[in-house]
This record gives structure tokens, C-alpha cells and sequence, in this order.
């Protein structure tokens, strides 16, 4: 498949490069509609579409008015803020509890294995309108509807199933051999976990923590329910807008937000090449 | 316990003896079992530090445990249970649920003058406290104008004529218009046990005056109910002792509750009403659930509304017809790519890895705006279409707010998780195999076919199945580009908890796809393992 050989028929050239057309096509429909969006932010003017000055590749066409807009509105920068200061605490949280589990899981002898991981995961299988309801009604009983602590720890249940795959599946590489090792030369348990099975798994953790980052960042569901206004996100920001009154400023915010991604995306490839360079594997 | 035994040791047998506190095993006595340092026999001594383990690893895991189970699944089983629950009527109106239990509704399926006067009490306080109105709009979703009943006879209730009794009362006896000795009756257990209804409405109304008005009972006139209670005691035959005054009531002139209310508003004589108000008196009720089946009790029992009024399972049906054609469009899409990159030199292959991964990592809210954006009527495919001459100007296509918008954009946002299972799947099968095909003399086709696609089964068993799971639940999609024409059966239920407030609708809606989606990860599970979930 990868080249086409000399004694190719005319027939197996035609489908080679039908097939990649096909392909390129499809990889077209996945980045085109995100890409799109980037030079429609630069929009000098209100409208949703390339305007003829945009066509033209005239500069009077372009303008950083939107993002000038998003970084000094106080309803975009209000929601921004709120989301900085949620994600990373759901993702601490998340990631502090999800990784003592994942290494409890991976123990040899775990009773009920099998139960607790489905339970451990149901968060990213139940659907988010389930939970957000769930939530909403439970949190509003126990008084934490409405309140940051209790985003957080929404968004906290929401990226533990995230962590939980990427720490399991490193673990799964993990020789305990190690440990063993550690514990023979005198390390406490504690002194074994930080010293030489947390610098391991750290890649597996940290992507795990990318995760639930995102998962919190990206989530508008649950905090529509169990928010109040002040507790309002970019995302939730962002659907207002596209439901009420979209204004080209969504445009500016979801570029940010791609950027964000990108930055995310390459640092979880960063951390894969490292991961398997230190378990031996030849970076492919 | 049995399976801790030695027998079960072999599949790894260095680490619980590691474990041992002396670390080693002694000699076999002659006769006796084998012991280990510390002298106890070693199959116990294993067993121990076997348990030791699994606690510790239990350890591990179990503040995760709990955190999850009281942040998410305390409150699934939270709403679970609200599908179910129905207090309101009892709570709101518990005397006339008991005297509409006991009342045969001998006149045309009216209660009679005692379930009324009940339900007069009952009223009169729920009014004080505003929860009729709560209480009609809980009723309305069964039975429509029920909510205006209760509003409007609420607002007439404190003024129904039953001030005679007072009137009566006080000029029979001058100790009744003080209420410091209504105070020190209704002290007084003997009175109380033969004033049962009087007590009931005067303790009532006390709690009100305490509560609402932050009055002092002993210093407050007590309402009509109370005297109306009383009446109703003494025409009972009640002799409430000393120091009650003795009042003889058969002199009264009495007025009939039953003909207030029916003549407040007439719909209190509709047998239908007071059927309703019976059905949702239990606390327990599955009414929810017939209506998020489309189902009605009617005096013959339960059954199916009629055809134009099933909304819930016309919204059922289309959310898994259009998960059905997303994860159809998914695997469609997903299949190709897959192949390619699968095939291609691994060099390649993670290059256009980035483009899947990209998609996958990039807000979901960043790619719906994009979709609003480009399938505007306005926007830039009609736009692009328009200029190519393919669609003229006037009749530009309806890409948006229709099941075709949901459609579009949802394959879109889920078609990685359709092409990241497959292509790890796909990346196992040896290319030999293929090679070998050929070589035995398969075309390329045959070769695929029945080579390489039997081989790939599995994962579009997995994709197809994550797709569908993600998007028989999805919310945000829809509502944005799916219209009215393209909403899910989630957009439902949010409009169920958010505008129309009807919890236990939205509580049974939400149960019912709760259950389909667990049944299908229950699958998922089965078919792939949870474990085997790749992310990225």
C-alpha cells in the first residue's frame, strides 16, 4: 500500500490515487471547519463569512478587533478567569486520587477488579446531560449547587476516568521488580513511590492530568446545571453566545482555544516519545 | 477464602513470599505441615500476607471510591429515585389523601362534605404557605387545568363563609374570643384527645402564626378552620371536658363546605379531578414513567396516547435512528483513513495522526461554532456553493437547525473516536497476511476482503459501539445546529429540568436512557474491556 510497485496495473494506479483522494478529502472534512475559523477571527467586520476584501488578501479586510474585544470585555474575561481557576483544581484533585487508585488497581490481587473499574469509568460513559441532572439535583440538597467547590468537584468526578486509563496503562509497562528492588535497600514505601515509581509513570500521569484538564476547560454541560453566574466558563460563554447572540468575538475565543489545544496536543506527544524512549522502545 | 491457598500460588509465587516478615521458609518437619520463620504453618502464613495485599491495594483505591461514589454516583441514583418519588400531594395535602382513601365517592365520584371540609383544612394551610400553587402545576402535567383550579380557589379559600362558626361560637360563649384560654385548651391532653380535628387545624394554624407571621399564638384570634374543626367535633357527638365551656352546637346554622368549593368554581364536582388527586396521592408513583412512554391511565387502565401525542417516543426513535446514521457515516469515513494510516511507513502515519488528534483535542465548543458558522444560511459552504453555480442565490440550502446540521456535525466531532479504535486494531494485523494473500493468489480486492476486513471487524465493533454510546447522549451539538427538527431525546430533558420544571419527567426520561447506555457499555465491556479504552 505504502508505494505503489513498478508492475502496477493501470487499474491498481487508478484506485492508488483514487483511494488517497478519498483519504485526503476525508482528512479535509476533519481539520477544514477548524482551521476555517482562524482567519475568519481576523474579520474586520461583523459577518460570519470570507467578506470580497478578505478574498482579495487586502489588509483592510483583516482586523484584531475581535480579539481586542475578547481580551478587554468583561464578559468574555470574567468566564476566562473562572475557567482558569476551575480546571486546574478539578485537575489536581482528579489526578491526586486517580493515580493512588490506578496503583492500587494494577496490584496483582485486587477482589472485585473488574466492578470498581466499570464503576471508576462510568463518569465518561453516562451521558453528560445524566450526570449534569444527577448533580444538579443532589448538589442543590447538600447545598453545593452554585458554588465553586462544587464545579470542582463535578469536573473532578467528570476527568477521573481519563486518568485512570492513561495511569493503568503505563503501570501496565511498570516492572514492580523495582520497587522490590527499593524496598530491599532499606526505602520506605513512601520514599519508593516518589523516588522511583512516580519519576516512571510520571509521563502516564501528566498526560492522564492533560485529560482531565481539558475535560474540565472544554465542559459546559454540568456547569450549565450546576453553576451560578458566577461560576460561568468560556465554554458556557461560548454556548450563550452561539445560542443567543452570536457575535464574531466566539470567533477570537475559539481560535485561543485551538491555540490552547495545539499546545496541549504537542506536549502529550512530547511526553509519549519520552515514555517509550525510557521503557526502552524505540521512539517510532 | 479457598482460593488463597497454596494451590492457587504458581502465578506468582516470589511475591507474597517477599512479603513474609522473616522472608524464609524452614525445613519440612518430619510429619507436620510446612512452617514458615516465625513458626506458623506457611499456608496460613501466606494467606495473611495475601490479605495484607489486597487491603493495601483496597487502600489504594478506596478514597477514589468514595469520592466518586458521593459526587457522581450518589446523585445518578439521587435522580433515579426522583423518577419514582411523588411526595408533593401527600405532603401538601395529607388529611384529605387519608379522607379520600377512606371516602367511597358515593355521589358521582364527589367526595363527601368530610373529605371536603379535609380538604378545606388542607388548603386553607398550603395556601399559607404558597405550596397550592406548587402543588396545581405538579397535578397540571397529569391533568390540564388543575394549576388554575388550585390557584383560584387558593386565592377565595380565606374568605369562604365559615366565619359563622366564629360568630356563633363567641356569642354562645365569651371565652372563645380569648385566645390565651384557646391556649390553655388546647394544653390540655383530655381535650385535645376528644377534640381530634380541633386540635389538628388549631395546631396548624399555630405553627403558621409561629412560623409565617412570627406571632404569638396565645395572643392571636385563631382563624376559621379552627372553628370550623371545632363544629365539625361537637356535630360529631365530641364532649370535650372541663374546663372547655359546654356549648351546644345542635342550634348552629351550618354551612356545607362542599357546596364553597363547587360553587368557588364548579370543576370541584368534575370527578376527574378528584380521580387525578387520588391517583398521585401515594407516595410512589409510575406515572413519570407512562409518560416517558407515551402511555395515559384512563378509567379501562393504561395505554398508549393517542398517535399525534407520542412526543417521547418519536424523540426516542429519532435519537437512535440519528446515532444509527452518525455511527453509519462514522465508520464510513473512519474506515479509509484508518487503512491508510495503518499502511503507511509509521514516519507518515504519525504526521497524519496529528490531523485525527487535532480535531479530537480541540474544544467541542470550538467545533460546533465552527459548524454553526460554515452551515449558515449565509455562511461559507452555501457561500462556496453558490459561487460555484451549483445552488442559485435565492434557494441556498437549509444545512442548519434540521436533523441534516446534527447529522453533519456530529460525524465530525465523533469521527475520532470511530478512527482511533479502529487504527489501533487495524495496526495489528501483520501486512504479511495480506502479502500472502496475494501471493496464494487473491486480486487486491479478495485480498481485503476476505483477508484484512474479517481481521478489522473487531474494531469497527469498538468504534461503532463508543460512537453510538457518545452519541445517543450528546446535548450541546444539537441544541446549537439541531433546531427543532434535530434535537435528542437530551435536549428533552433539559428543557424538562431548566424551563418546564418537571423533575420527575426529566428524572424518568434521563432513567430510561440511562439504562440503554449501560446495557451498551455493559456490551462495550464484554466485547473490548474497559481497560482497552485508547485515548490518543
Amino acid at each position: 500500500m505504502s508505494a505503489l510497485p513498478p508492475y502496477a496495473s493501470t487499474g491498481q494506479r487508478i484506485w492508488h490515487y483514487g483511494f488517497r483522494t478519498i483519504c485526503g478529502l476525508i482528512f479535509f472534512f476533519l481539520i477544514a471547519p477548524i482551521m476555517v475559523i482562524v482567519p475568519l477571527s481576523f474579520n474586520a467586520e461583523n459577518f460570519f463569512t470570507f467578506t470580497p476584501e478578505m478574498l482579495r488578501l487586502d489588509p483592510e479586510g483583516y482586523s484584531l478587533r475581535h480579539y481586542v474585544d475578547f481580551f478587554t470585555n468583561p464578559n468574555w474575561q470574567g468566564p476566562l478567569w473562572n475557567s482558569i481557576k476551575i480546571a486546574p483544581a478539578a485537575t489536581l484533585l482528579s489526578v491526586c486520587l486517580g493515580t493512588l487508585a490506578a496503583i492500587g488497581l494494577s496490584q496483582p490481587h485486587v477482589p472485585g477488579r473488574r466492578a470498581i473499574m466499570a464503576m471508576l469509568i462510568s463518569p465518561m460513559i453516562v451521558p453528560l446531560i445524566i450526570s449534569a441532572a444527577g448533580m444538579y439535583f443532589f448538589y442543590s440538597r447538600i447545598g453545593l449547587q452554585g458554588t465553586y467547590f462544587g464545579v470542582v468537584l463535578a469536573h473532578a468526578a467528570l476527568g477521573i476516568p481519563f486518568v485512570i486509563i492513561t495511569v493503568t496503562a503505563t503501570l501496565v509497562g511498570f516492572d514492580s521488580s523495582l520497587t522490590r528492588a527499593a524496598a530491599n535497600l532499606g526505602a520506605s514505601p513512601v520514599t519508593t513511590f516518589f523516588r522511583v515509581q512516580m519519576p516512571l509513570i510520571l509521563p502516564g500521569v501528566i498526560s492522564g492530568g492533560l485529560f482531565a484538564f481539558i475535560t474540565s476547560f472544554d465542559e459546559v454541560v454540568v456547569v450549565l446545571f450546576l453553576g451560578s453566574a458566577s461560576q460561568k466558563t468560556l465554554p458556557w460563554q461560548m454556548f450563550t453566545g452561539l445560542r443567543e447572540q452570536i457575535s464574531p468575538t466566539i470567533l477570537a475565543a475559539a481560535t485561543v482555544l485551538i491555540t490552547i489545544s495545539i499546545v496541549l496536543l504537542a506536549t502529550l506527544e512530547i511526553l509519549r516519545r519520552r515514555s517509550e524512549r525510557l521503557r526502552g522502545l524505540s521512539p517510532s | 477464602m479457598s482460593d488463597q491457598t497454596a494451590s492457587g500460588r504458581p502465578e506468582s509465587p516470589q511475591s507474597p513470599v517477599a512479603a513474609l516478615p522473616g522472608g524464609e521458609v524452614t525445613e519440612r518437619d518430619q510429619d507436620g505441615p510446612m512452617l514458615a520463620a516465625d513458626g506458623r504453618p506457611l499456608k496460613s502464613s501466606l494467606a495473611r500476607a495475601l490479605r495484607r495485599e489486597k487491603l493495601r491495594a483496597l487502600a489504594l483505591i478506596a478514597p477514589l471510591l468514595v469520592f466518586i461514589f458521593i459526587s457522581f454516583v450518589l446523585p445518578i441514583a439521587d435522580m433515579l429515585f426522583r423518577s419514582v418519588q411523588n411526595d408533593i400531594v401527600a405532603d401538601t395535602l395529607p388529611r384529605t389523601v387519608v379522607a379520600l382513601a377512606n371516602d367511597p365517592l358515593e355521589e358521582e365520584g364527589v367526595p363527601s362534605e368530610s373529605t371536603f371540609a379535609q380538604f378545606y383544612t388542607d388548603l386553607y394551610i398550603a395556601e399559607e404557605y404558597k405550596e397550592h400553587t406548587r402543588l396545581g402545576s405538579r397535578l397540571n402535567y397529569e391533568m390540564s387545568g388543575i394549576s388554575s383550579l388550585f390557584r383560584g380557589t387558593g386565592r377565595a379559600v380565606g374568605r369562604f363563609d365559615t366565619d359563622i362558626y366564629a360568630d356563633q361560637f363567641e356569642a354562645a360563649d365569651p371565652a372563645f374570643e380569648d385566645p390565651a384560654a384557646w391556649a390553655d385548651w388546647m394544653a390540655d391532653d383530655d381535650i385535645r384527645a376528644a377534640l381530634p380535628l380541633t386540635t389538628d387545624a388549631y395546631d396548624a394554624w399555630a405553627g403558621i402564626a409561629v412560623e409565617l407571621d412570627e406571632d404569638n399564638p396565645a395572643e392571636e384570634d385563631p382563624e376559621d378552620i379552627v372553628y370550623t374543626s371545632l363544629y365539625r367535633d361537637l356535630a360529631n357527638g365530641a364532649a370535650p371536658p372541663a374546663p372547655f365551656p359546654q356549648v351546644d352546637v345542635s342550634g348552629f346554622e351550618s354551612v356545607s363546605i362542599r357546596e364553597l368549593f363547587i360553587e368557588e368554581d364548579e370543576d370541584w364536582a368534575d370527578p376527574e379531578v378528584w380521580e387525578t388527586i387520588r391517583a398521585y396521592s401515594s407516595r410512589y408513583t409510575s406515572g413519570y414513567f407512562l409518560n416517558a412512554a407515551d402511555m395515559q391511565t384512563t378509567p379501562e387502565g393504561v395505554e398508549l396516547r393517542p398517535e399525534n401525542e407520542r412526543v417521547y417516543m418519536t424523540l426516542f426513535v429519532r435519537t437512535l435512528w440519528m446515532s444509527l446514521v452518525i455511527t453509519f457515516s462514522c465508520i464510513l469515513l473512519a474506515y479509509p483513513i484508518s487503512f491508510l494510516l495503518a499502511t503507511l511507513p509509521a514516519r507518515h502515519a504519525n504526521l497524519l495522526m496529528i490531523l485525527v488528534l487535532l480535531p479530537f483535542w480541540t474544544s467541542l465548543l470550538v467545533r460546533t461554532s465552527a459548524w454553526k458558522v460554515l452551515l449558515q444560511n449565509e455562511g461559507v459552504i452555501n457561500d462556496i456553493l453558490v459561487w460555484i453555480g451549483i445552488v442559485s442565490d435565492t434557494n441556498r440550502l437549509a444545512l442548519i437547525n434540521n436533523a441534516t446540521g446534527t447529522i453533519i456535525a456530529m460525524t465530525h466531532i465523533l469521527l475520532p473516536f470511530m478512527i482511533l479504535p479502529l487504527y489501533s486494531v487495524m495496526k495489528t494485523i501483520p501486512p504479511s497476511y495480506m502479502r500472502a494473500a496475494r501471493s496464494l493468489g487473491a486480486k487486491d480486492w479478495t485480498a481485503f476482503w476476505r483477508v484484512w476486513f474479517p481481521l478489522s471487524v473487531p474494531g469497527i465493533g469498538a468504534g461503532s459501539i463508543l460512537v453510538f454510546i457518545m452519541s445517543i447522549g450528546y446535548y450541546i451539538t444539537p441544541e446549537i445546529v439541531g433546531g427543532t427538527r434535530g434535537v435528542f431525546i437530551s435536549n428533552r430533558i433539559a428543557y424538562h429540568i431548566s424551563t418546564s420544571l418537571n423533575w420527575g419527567l426529566a428524572a424518568a426520561l434521563g432513567t430510561i436512557l440511562l439504562v440503554v447506555v449501560l446495557a451498551l457499555y455493559w456490551v462495550y465491556d464484554r466485547l473490548v474491556g474497559i481497560d482497552n479504552v485508547k485515548l490518543g
